[in-house]
């Protein structure tokens, strides 16, 4: 069941007019600011679908960007996240593009700065339910409605286990789990959702397994 | 966990409980939270829908310019005492009206389930309560009511316009209202579900057509007859009239219908409404573009 709280029906709390262009649309930004960890010095925003034909009547471009700058849905200065954002120096770049996506809410955020880049797929499926379908060239799906860990880890055998055996022994639970790669043999990216916050010192602790190359946590 | 309407109504009426209160000890279950806990999160919505609806009813007006006021000059209506159609029922009218003006105008609302369908809910709520004087933990039974047959919609259909259409938006809100209403005034479970079958089958087939693509014309009205269709509908379940289609199956019709409606006409601002002469040449104003370069 894709949804499974009564605050999903009634909620969320939000500035308008959209739950699915606007409010989903802030989540979706919200997310890729959290994974990237910083604020941005530049973000680059593809609209799909009905976001591509929409996104200006719904201020959907204002609420992603709001979200980047880690603004929540009900958060006021949603309506002027454009200034904010400049005012913050961050440069913000606006695509419709034509490609045909399966979900016709989906948006592509890259958001970079001089020491790395985030490139992210995410749909707003109603209601302000968003899922991130892609993060970095590797397929995921993730709500954002659980805390979660993503681990960037060697394609070998051993891996996944060293990673849910170092979980298991800080009495860490498992709600969901999926792996990704690219190709046989190179990275591959583990998506963990779980049922309680995670430490930092958990984190500390999975990055210094040998086959683990990169962890974020998202917390609720 | 109740999968569909029926598991629903048979879960409230095996063990003699109301269909809010089945849906309070999921999310209870759900979430790993206490009923305090649970009834707080539904209490701080409730404050926000209340302070829409007086927002709205004060007057506001959208960017655009093509909404706001319409609550202001019902409620004066009402006043007059000309109305036909009743009271109640124009004082619900204008209060979802109220509520999806405040969200036009990017003001603070509670998406139920959405926040182009979100005066439906709110807009009955506050019109109903004149009537039948619910304490507070009643008005927040109302939404969790709401909240239940949603969940069921959303689970197994669609509360998207951009998947869905408005069925799918404005058409689950009146659906999740008119069962809500039956329980506050004292209808069973079963017609709660009736009152959602009745309602949801007369938005069955309703476009997503905004103009210019903004969540105004025609969303604000039709958040208007959707709460004119639940009052009705939860009339006519508590007169015990019932729907011959199941409400579990007109959910599922509304799905394929949703499925099969073509792209134009799902929230993309390409056909309906949003296609008319009129339509083209507000949206070409708003933005400030001329005609003839769109398309």
């Amino acid at each position: 069941m894709k949804y499974k709280s009564v605050f999903d029906i009634i909620g969320p709390v939000m500035i308008g007019p959209s739950s699915s262009h606007t409010a989903g649309a802030a989540r979706i930004g919200k997310m890729a600011r959290e994974l990237f960890g910083r604020e941005p010095k530049w973000a680059t925003i593809s609209f799909y679908g009905s976001f591509a034909k929409t996104y200006k009547g719904h201020g959907t471009d204002v609420a992603m960007i709001g979200g980047i700058m880690n603004f929540e849905t009900d958060d006021e200065r949603i309506i002027n996240a454009f200034d904010y954002a400049k005012k913050n120096k961050i440069r913000v770049k606006i695509r419709e593009e034509e490609a045909v996506t399966d979900h016709p809410n989906t948006a592509r955020i890259m958001l970079g700065d001089d020491e790395g880049e985030l490139e992210l797929v995410g749909i707003s499926i109603g209601g302000g339910k968003i899922e991130i379908i892609e993060l970095n060239g590797f397929e995921l799906k993730l709500s954002g409605h659980h805390p979660a860990i993503l681990v960037v880890h060697d394609d070998r055998f051993g891996a996944i286990a060293a990673v849910s055996n170092l979980l298991a022994s800080h009495q860490i639970n498992i709600g969901h789990m999926d792996v990704s790669r690219k190709e046989v043999g190179e990275v591959a990216l583990m998506t963990i959702e779980v049922d309680q916050n995670i430490d930092e010192s958990v984190i500390e602790a999975l990055k210094k397994l040998p086959e683990v190359t990169q962890v974020t946590r998202i917390n609720d | 966990m109740f999968r569909n309407v029926a598991e629903l109504v048979e879960l409230a009426e095996s063990s003699g409980k109301k269909i809010s209160q089945v849906m309070i000890e999921q999310e209870m279950h759900v979430t790993n939270r206490s009923r305090e806990e649970v009834l707080a999160q539904m209490e701080r919505n409730l404050k926000v829908m209340e302070e829409a609806v007086e927002k709205g009813l004060k007057g506001v007006k959208s960017h655009s310019g093509l909404t706001g006021g319409d609550a202001v000059l019902l409620q004066n209506y009402i006043a007059s005492g000309r109305s036909l159609s009743g009271n109640l029922l124009l004082d619900a009218v204008s209060k979802a009206v109220a509520t999806n003006e405040v969200n036009a105008a990017m003001g603070t609302i509670c998406a139920t389930p959405t926040a182009g369908s979100a005066g439906v809910v709110p807009g009955t709520l506050f019109a109903v309560q004149e009537k039948l004087n619910p304490t507070r933990d009643e008005k927040i039974s109302f939404l969790f009511t709401s909240g239940a047959f949603g969940f069921v919609v959303a689970n197994n259909a669609s509360i998207s316009g951009a998947a869905g259409g408005c069925q799918a938006e404005v058409g689950s809100a009146s659906g999740m209202a008119a069962a809500a209403i039956v329980e506050m005034a004292g209808g069973t479970p079963s017609q709660c579900a009736e009152a959602m079958a009745i309602t949801l089958k007369n938005m069955l087939g309703l476009v997503c057509d905004p103009v210019a693509g903004l969540v105004e014309v025609p969303c604000v009205k039709r958040n208007a007859m959707g709460a004119a269709n639940a009052m009705v509908a939860a009339d006519m379940a508590l007169a015990g009239i019932t729907s011959r289609i199941p409400c579990d199956e007109v959910i599922d019709a509304m799905y394929k219908i949703g499925q099969t409606m073509p792209v134009a006409l799902r929230e993309t601002a390409q056909g309906g409404l949003a296609a008319t002469p009129t339509g083209r040449e507000l949206e070409a104003k708003i933005f400030g573009f001329a005609l003839d370069k769109k398309e």
